[in-house]
């Protein structure tokens, strides 16, 4: 895995690499060369399985991070390519002319991040959440409790127990 | 409103064109009615044993508390031997079991296929999801009370509940049937404006009629 991220590093800026496991390596790309390195590793590399598609919001630092974790079948590893975009202004480019099924997982992202992919298939059809009228669920800066709290008629009531307390008293009420 | 909704012209078999409009041609602009029991107290206890002792379950599961209810059907449990069988259409069941927790995309489908059912009919929320929320109480997407969408019947409570405590639910909700106690189809259609609001409140792009007999 180390050769190939060595002979990746020739054609590509690949500024971060992380070893997970064995099998499992990360590395991180500009984003304008995102998607030359994905079509790369499928077509040269053998990488041609795209397991996921996702994101996570780092909204500290404010960025978006999305992740195309790829698979080669003959070396049986995974190699995911992290990218680092903008958090307000979030578009990508699509690779549903890649893998098909890439652009579900670009819906999805478009409804639960509200990352962009222009020309992906039904990308701005409604995937889960139909009617969604507030800011996209999966932003960190949404609170999913109060939206619930608000909207679902919660059941009075519920109380909370940390586990551990809760069981000492219970099996040992006198110490 | 979806394109299926929208008033169109339509072509017949004998050539001729005609307009449908499917919001009024297609279902019925009723609303649901509230049904008197028998003024003879024998007959409507009679019916009342006959509803209990055949209930069919629509097949329609929600959520994972959907997978207790094969080995219900299967020979370990045999729900059947009770009375109790599965049915795929609405049209032919009359209990709707809310398999745990319920999301607002599927209520949607659920308030649709409950409307549909044929009357009397009885909902059973299984699972600590539809009674409060369960393990989904702080989630943006899943309901916390059923009891503000559909008129509950009876609860099983558990996450999950075993089938054999489904076996106990239906048990209890037959003799509830049988002591005339399960109208949620009348408590329904009393407070219809009251569940369609709570209903509307959450369904945010609602594009079916009010009412989807």
């Amino acid at each position: 895995m180390k050769e190939l991220i060595a002979r990746l590093k020739k054609q590509f800026k690949i500024t971060d690499e992380v070893y997970q496991k064995p099998d499992q390596t990360y590395i991180t790309v500009p984003q304008e060369q995102a998607v030359a390195l994905v079509t790369h590793l499928r077509d040269y590399e053998g990488f041609n399985h795209l397991v996921l598609l996702t994101a996570v919001d780092w909204i500290e630092e404010n960025l978006f991070q999305l992740i195309y974790l790829l698979n080669n079948n003959d070396f049986k590893a995974d190699l995911g390519v992290r990218v680092m975009i903008d958090r307000h202004e979030a578009t990508m480019t699509s690779i549903h002319h890649l893998w098909k099924a890439a652009a579900t997982y670009q819906r999805e992202l478009k409804e639960m991040f509200g990352i962009d992919f222009p020309g992906s298939p039904r990308v701005d059809e409604p995937f889960i959440l139909e009617g969604w009228d507030n800011i996209p669920p999966y932003r960190r800066d949404f609170d999913t409790k109060k939206y619930s709290e608000e909207t679902y008629f919660p059941r009075p009531g519920r109380t909370t127990h940390d586990p551990a307390e809760y069981m000492k008293k219970k099996l040992y009420p006198e110490d | 409103m979806k394109e299926e909704f929208e008033k169109r012209i339509v072509t017949g078999p004998d050539g001729k064109q005609f307009e449908v409009d499917p919001m009024k041609d297609y279902f019925c602009e009723d609303r649901p009615q509230v049904h008197q029991p028998n003024s003879n107290t024998v007959i409507e206890k009679f019916m009342n044993w006959a509803r209990s002792e055949s209930l069919w379950i629509l097949g329609f599961g929600t959520g994972c508390g959907a997978i207790e209810m094969r080995p219900l059907m299967t020979p370990r449990f045999d729900a059947y031997r009770y009375g109790i069988q599965w049915r795929p259409t609405p049209r032919q069941a009359n209990v709707f079991v809310i398999s745990g927790y319920l999301s607002v995309k599927t209520l949607k489908r659920v308030v649709r296929s409950y409307e549909q059912m044929q009357g009397p009919k009885y909902v059973v929320g299984l699972g600590s999801c539809t009674i409060n929320g369960g393990m989904y109480w702080d989630s943006y997407n899943t309901i916390n009370r059923l009891d503000y969408y559909l008129p509950v019947d009876i609860y099983i409570a558990g996450c999950m509940p075993r089938p054999e405590s489904l076996l106990a639910g239906f048990e209890q909700l037959k003799k509830m049937i049988k002591a005339g106690e399960c109208e949620g189809q009348n408590k329904y259609a009393e407070n219809f404006d009251w569940y369609k609001a709570n209903q509307k409140k959450i369904i945010k792009d609602w594009d079916m009629p009010d009412y989807n007999w």
